[in-house]
């Protein structure tokens, strides 16, 4: 596969530029995720469609550098009117968002439409923006999206103190006296480039999870803002070249649902089995934490019990066990725990006594509950 | 009634059903899950049309509305993990569900006529071929009719469960405590999103489905405070918006869909520049009118102060409130010209007095009441 990679030269084209577009995306998307702007990543993908249409009409050009332009215009005026909707009127961001994505991407679909019409226009390829044909990318796309991207990234670099400032504590950046707005409108505007360079290879739809989904894998790993953007980069420049893959290997399977399905699984995976946030540790930690509770409640209600006889090994039934926990559960399945860890031992078909590790270690469970004074 | 009556016929009764349930997520700020809802209802459809070979089929419908569900669902479990934001989560789902649905149709479908320009874009001009026959009578087109019904489900969900709904979207705690179950409302919600992003799916796509639900309540909102003229104006933007775009769409020759989006953000961004109270342009005269009124009250008080003593003839001129109390000169000329006009003040040259009716109206703002 890797030979294949390497070289069959469609494919390689592909994978570099889907590779790429996933780097970019998945590294700036990591500081929309931050900043609580996934969906404002869908709303610039709809809005960049009438930017891309009107490039083509005024200068009658296909070249990705020209239609990417007016892309990223569009898009730009379209996260602007959200943000001023939204500062100005009662009207909601999540609405804002709705409506600046359908709006311009109907206006969009009117102007496609009526290039299609107009008599000799060639408006071919300019489909390919709604749904993505990453298996049409050629080497000039693959160029463009390399330029762009690495524009982004240098940026990204150069201005990384300034965007961490603003995604954790935009209003002590505003006291120490960086200008919020216009780094605000720099970082959205970064956004716009990494969207628009993404959108012919992947299309509208699904270029929202190129932004969303990386980020919100990369944060399950890590607390740090460089880690979490370098992998979210990794997670995805790895789904791009996998996606194209698995696309240009099985039969009829379309590059961009490919590429947006293994960025999915990897979002699922990271949630489930990231260290420390993963829900299968978070469960097992609690299922953890909780028994041993449980364990150390009956020890203690054993040896309070059982203090009052001349030995700490003297009996009890199970019965007064269960009166004396606090939870209504039986202690039967607790008891053959205390059992098998060698704390307590079966006197007979009812009564049960502490052994002498479990005297130990409920004694010393007491002086951690009761701070030593038992 | 020839096509275009028709078309038009369809378009309103789309837009209407749209607005009704718009209305609410505008106002519950989950106007994004209409995005995310006609977008993961595809391979709801893709799934039912396998099982049915009909895309005429109702099935179709409960197949979409069960996804749709599936959607919210799936959003509310990975919000509550506390792992991602409610965003990100909707983010991941849809393109996800939307995915699937597309690798479907690429695999199994290629052949068929399922092809997902129509689910995302919709051909509105397509409608009236495309005819609903009962033992070969005629009724109208097949979109029309399940248009119909659908709103005709939606208004009567809203007029039974029209308090419930409000009293849900407005206080969801107070709703919850008086035995509302806001939970089971709000899935009732997005059911109705769900069956009307559907229904409307093949007559004007999924994206028009966004913008007549999130566009006209949004603009509705701006006029009033009030849900039940919220609902009535939305109703109303939604039809000049249908209407509309046909007409622009017929002129253009092009995507009426499209246009009727259009249509209905033009209806928005009048809304965003007029709307009494919050539009633009009220906002800005008001805060015109409030820097008037209040240059023109320091102004008197000013000149009151210092009226009858000796320095009086510096201190009452133009200049001097620049100059030395430094306001500046945009401010100043406001405050001496509104003065003026309200005849409170009388000019010479550079001096400033005040006039008899001035000296009162001076006193009176002074009582801080």
């Amino acid at each position: 596969m890797l030979q294949e990679l390497l070289t069959d030269y469609t494919l390689r084209t592909v994978a570099l530029g889907a590779g790429l577009l996933g780097l970019v995306s998945g590294a700036l998307g990591a500081f929309a995720v931050l900043r609580r702007q996934a969906l404002l990543g869908d709303a610039i993908s709809h809005a960049a469609l009438p930017g891309i249409a009107l490039a083509f009409l005024l200068t009658g050009s296909k070249a990705p550098l020209v239609l990417v332009v007016g892309a990223a215009l569009a898009g730009w005026l379209g996260a602007a009117l959200i943000t001023s909707v939204t500062e100005r009127t009662k009207v909601t961001y999540d609405s804002a968002l709705g409506i600046m994505l359908s709006v311009f991407f109907g206006i969009g679909l009117v102007l496609l439409t009526y290039i299609q019409r107009m008599p000799a226009a060639n408006q071919a390829g300019l489909d390919s923006f709604l749904f993505g044909q990453a298996a049409a990318l050629v080497a000039r796309d693959v160029q463009t999206i390399g330029l762009l991207g690495a524009l982004v990234l240098l940026l990204l670099a150069i201005f990384w103190k300034e965007f961490k400032l603003l995604s954790f504590d935009a209003e002590f950046a505003g006291t120490l006296g960086f200008p919020v707005a216009r780094l605000d409108h720099l970082l959205t505007g970064l956004l716009v480039v990494a969207i628009v360079i993404g959108l012919q290879t992947v299309g509208v739809v699904l270029m929202s999870a190129m932004i969303v989904a990386p980020g919100a894998a990369a944060r399950q790993w890590t607390n740090r803002l460089g880690t979490m953007v370098l992998l979210a980069g990794l997670i995805g420049a790895l789904s791009g070249v996998g996606g194209a893959v698995v696309s240009a290997r099985a039969a009829n399977v379309p590059t961009g649902p490919a590429i947006v399905l293994l960025v999915s699984s990897i979002v699922a995976v990271s949630l489930l089995f990231a260290p420390v946030r993963g829900l299968v540790w978070r469960r097992l930690r609690e299922w953890r934490e909780g028994r041993a509770l449980r364990v150390d409640a009956v020890l203690v209600d054993l040896y309070a019990m059982a203090s009052q006889h001349e030995s700490t090994g003297h009996p009890h039934s199970r019965r007064a066990l269960d009166v004396m926990s606090e939870t209504s559960a039986s202690t039967r399945k607790t008891l053959r725990l205390l059992r098998v860890l060698g704390l307590a031992r079966k006197v007979d078909r009812e009564h049960w006594a502490l052994t002498d590790d479990g005297v130990e270690r409920a004694r010393r469970v007491m002086e951690r509950q009761f701070g030593g004074s038992a | 009634m020839g096509p275009s009556a028709e078309i038009q016929l369809i378009a309103v009764v789309v837009a209407v059903a749209c607005a009704l349930p718009g209305v609410f997520l505008v106002l519950q700020r989950m106007a994004m899950m209409s995005d995310a809802i006609s977008h993961a209802i595809l391979p709801g459809i893709v799934v039912a049309f396998f099982l049915t070979g009909d895309l005429g089929s109702p099935l179709l419908i409960l197949g979409a509305a069960v996804t749709g569900l599936l959607t919210v669902a799936l959003v509310e479990l990975l919000r509550k993990t506390g792992l991602l934001g409610e965003d990100a989560a909707i983010g991941i789902v849809f393109p996800a569900l939307f995915s699937v649905g597309v690798l479907l149709i690429a695999r199994y479908a290629g052949d068929i006529h399922l092809d997902i320009d129509a689910v995302l874009l919709g051909e509105l001009a397509f409608a009236p071929f495309n005819r609903f026959t009962i033992g070969g009578m005629d009724l109208g087109p097949n979109a029309l009719v399940v248009m119909g019904v659908i709103l005709a489900l939606n208004v009567l969900l809203l007029t039974l469960f029209y308090k419930e709904l409000k009293i849900v979207t407005f206080d969801a705690p107070l709703a919850a405590a008086l035995g509302f179950a806001p939970g089971v409302v709000v899935y009732g919600l997005m059911g109705m999103v769900s069956v009307t992003a559907v229904g409307a799916f093949d007559a004007v796509g999924s994206i028009l489905v966004v913008a007549l639900m999130v566009a006209p309540p949004a603009a509705a909102w701006l006029w009033t405070e009030r849900l039940s003229v919220m609902i009535g104006l939305s109703a109303a933007f939604g039809v000049a918006s249908a209407l509309g775009g046909y007409q622009v769409a017929h002129a253009l020759d092009a995507s009426i869909a499209g246009s009727m989006a259009g249509m209905a953000g033009v209806i928005f961004v009048v809304s965003f520049l007029a709307a009494p109270g919050q539009g633009l342009v009220p906002q800005f005269l008001r805060r015109r009118a409030q820097r008037e009124a209040f240059g023109c009250t320091m102004l008197i008080i000013h000149l009151l102060h210092h009226e009858g003593l000796e320095n009086a003839a510096e201190e009452c001129s133009v200049r001097h409130l620049e100059d030395d109390l430094r306001w500046e000169h945009a401010f100043a000329s406001v405050a001496v010209r509104t003065a003026v006009g309200e005849g409170l003040v009388q000019r010479d040259g550079d001096a400033l007095a005040l006039t008899r009716g001035g000296r009162a109206e001076a006193h009176r703002r002074l009582v801080v009441t």
